[in-house]
C-alpha cells in the first residue's frame, strides 16, 4: 500500500484547517466591533462560563495547592530550606501551574460545551436560520462566546492561583504550626511583577484559544448527531494541545521580555 | 407575464462525484406559489438552500428580487434575505430563547430602531397570525413538532419577506395538523400576498397551496403543471405522485 499520497493529503488537510482556522479568526474580529453588541447574550455566556466553573475551579485549585506543598515539602526539608516553600509554591502556582491546569480545566469543561452547543445548534439548523434571515450569527454566537471566554478564563485562572495559595498553607500546617501572616508574607515577599501580568495575559490568549477553538469546531459540525460528539471531542483535544504549544512560546516569550 | 421575484438558469451543484442538480431552470412570479416534489435525497432542499445561497451553487444563473445571488458580498446578502423567509423542515427554533424571544430575534438584529412596544405587538401579532398567542413564553421544548412549525412560520412572517421557502412544511405531522399548516401557507398568502416555493413530500399540501407543481428527477424538473395536469398523466413516474 502507497502511503505517500496518504501522508501528502494529511499535510495539505492540515493546512487547510490552519487556513480556516486563520479566516474564522478574521471573522470574529470583523464581528467583534460590529453594532448591535450583544450585551445580553455575552452577560449570559460570562455568566456560564465562570460562575458555573467557580466550584470546579476553586477545588481544583485547593487541591493542587496542598498536594505541590505536601510533595515538595521533603525535598525543602532534606536541605534545611523548608521557609522557602511557601514563596516557591506560590511562584509555581502564579506564574505556571495555576493559568495551566485552570486552561486545561475550561478546555474539557467550556470548549467541549461550546463544540457541543453550536454542533447542535448546526445539526438543528439553527445557525442556518440565523444565516437566512440576515442576523449574523458570527457576532450573536461566536464572538460573544470568544469573549466571555477570554474574559472568564484569566480571572478563574487568578481564582485558582489563590485558592491554591490557601491549599497550600493548609498543608504547611498539617507539619507546622504558622500564621496566615507569615505565610503570606514569605508567599508574596518573593512574588514579582514578572510572575503574575504576563501569566495573566497568557490566560488572555488562552481563553481566547479556548473559545475560538470551540466555536470553530461547533460551527463547522457536520450534519448528523454523531458530528455533535465529535466536535466537542475534537475542541477538547485541540484546545487542551494548543494550550501546550502557547504555554511554550509564552514561556520563551516572557524569558526574553523579563530576563 | 408577471413581475419575476426568483430566476434560475442552467442551476448546477454537485457533492463531489454526487451530481444533485444537473440542469435546473425555474421562473417563480409574484404572488404565485410553486411546490418541488419528488423523492427523499433527490436535491429539493439543496435548491432552496442556493436560492438564498446557504449553499453555493456550482454553476448557472440564481436571480432572486433582481439580484444576482451568486456574486453578492455578505452586507447584500444579508439584505437581500431579510426580504427572503425561510420556513427550516423542524422549524429551527433557537433552544435557548423563548417563543418571543425567537420572534424578536431577528427584528432586534435587523431592524435597530425598534421599540419595545412596537416589537412587542409585532410579536404578538405575528404569533397571531398562526394562533399560538399562548404559547409566547414558552421554551421551544415545552411545543410539539406542529406547534414549533407554527412559530417558525411565525418568526419567518415577521420580517414580511417578499418571497417564502418552505422546506418540507407537513413532514413528520398528522393529516389534520398538516392541512392546518396547508391553509396557514394560503393565508399568510392571501395577507402578505408573497410568492413561496413549497418543497414537500405531501401531495395535499402541494394541491392546497402551489399555483405550479414540478417534478424534480435526476437532477432536473421532469414535469411540470399544475394539479390537474400533472394527475392526468399516464406516465409512470408522474402518476406515481398523484394516485
Amino acid at each position: 500500500m502507497n502511503r505517500v499520497p496518504e501522508f501528502y493529503k494529511g499535510i495539505e488537510n492540515f493546512f487547510v484547517e490552519v487556513a480556516l482556522i486563520v479566516r474564522f479568526t478574521g471573522l470574529i474580529f470583523t464581528n467583534l466591533f460590529k453594532p448591535p453588541f450583544e450585551h445580553r447574550e455575552l452577560g449570559r455566556q460570562l455568566y456560564h462560563m465562570g460562575y458555573k466553573s467557580v466550584a470546579l475551579i476553586g477545588i481544583t485549585g485547593f487541591i493542587l495547592g496542598l498536594v505541590l506543598t505536601l510533595q515538595s515539602r521533603p525535598v525543602l526539608v532534606d536541605f534545611g530550606a523548608e521557609s522557602m516553600l511557601p514563596g516557591m509554591v506560590t511562584v509555581s502556582i502564579f506564574r505556571e501551574i495555576g493559568p495551566v491546569i485552570t486552561a486545561l480545566l475550561c478546555a474539557g469543561k467550556i470548549s467541549s460545551g461550546i463544540g457541543a452547543e453550536l454542533g447542535s445548534m448546526r445539526v438543528t439548523e439553527q445557525i442556518d436560520a440565523m444565516e437566512v434571515s440576515g442576523t449574523n450569527p458570527m457576532s450573536f454566537v461566536v464572538a460573544t462566546r470568544v469573549m466571555a471566554t477570554s474574559i472568564m478564563v484569566p480571572l478563574l485562572a487568578v481564582f485558582a492561583s489563590t485558592i491554591a495559595v490557601v491549599g497550600s498553607y493548609v498543608a504547611v500546617n498539617m507539619y507546622s504550626n504558622m500564621s496566615w501572616a507569615l505565610y503570606v508574607s514569605l508567599s508574596f515577599d518573593v512574588v514579582a511583577f514578572s510572575d503574575i501580568v504576563p501569566s495573566f495575559l497568557k490566560s488572555i490568549v488562552f481563553g481566547f484559544f479556548i473559545g475560538l477553538i470551540g466555536c470553530y469546531k461547533g460551527y463547522y459540525a457536520m450534519s448528523g448527531t454523531e458530528s455533535v460528539g465529535r466536535a466537542a471531542n475534537s475542541a477538547v483535544v485541540t484546545a487542551s494541545l494548543v494550550i501546550f504549544i502557547i504555554d511554550l512560546i509564552a514561556v520563551q516569550v516572557i524569558e526574553l521580555v523579563y530576563p | 407575464m408577471g413581475d419575476k421575484v426568483i430566476e434560475i438558469e442552467g442551476l448546477k451543484k454537485s457533492f463531489g462525484d454526487n451530481h444533485v442538480l444537473k440542469n435546473i431552470n425555474l421562473e417563480l412570479n409574484r404572488g404565485k406559489n410553486i411546490a418541488v416534489i419528488g423523492k427523499s435525497g433527490i436535491g429539493k432542499s439543496v435548491l432552496t438552500k442556493c436560492i438564498v445561497r446557504l449553499i453555493q451553487p456550482d454553476e448557472g444563473k440564481v436571480v432572486v428580487l433582481g439580484k444576482e445571488v451568486p456574486l453578492l458580498d455578505i452586507d447584500e446578502l444579508d439584505q437581500l434575505r431579510k426580504r427572503v423567509g425561510y420556513l427550516f423542515q423542524g422549524g429551527a427554533l433557537y433552544d435557548s430563547m423563548t417563543v418571543r424571544e425567537n420572534l424578536e430575534f431577528p427584528i432586534r438584529r435587523t431592524q435597530l430602531s425598534k421599540q419595545n412596544a412596537e416589537l412587542k405587538g409585532l410579536v404578538e401579532d405575528a404569533l397571531e397570525s398562526v394562533g399560538l398567542i399562548d404559547a409566547i413564553d414558552k421554551m421551544p421544548s415545552e411545543l410539539s413538532g406542529g406547534m414549533r412549525k407554527r412559530v417558525g412560520l411565525a418568526r419567518t412572517l415577521i420580517l414580511k419577506p417578499e418571497i417564502i421557502l418552505y422546506d418540507e412544511p407537513t413532514t413528520g405531522l398528522d393529516p389534520v395538523t398538516s392541512l392546518g399548516i396547508s391553509e396557514l401557507i394560503m393565508s399568510v398568502q392571501e395577507k402578505l400576498n408573497n410568492s413561496s416555493i413549497i418543497i414537500t413530500h405531501d401531495i395535499k399540501c402541494a394541491r392546497i397551496t402551489s399555483n405550479e407543481i414540478k417534478l424534480l428527477k435526476d437532477g432536473t424538473f421532469y414535469a411540470s403543471g399544475t394539479f390537474e395536469e400533472l394527475k392526468k398523466s399516464k406516465e409512470k413516474e408522474i402518476s406515481a405522485y398523484f394516485n
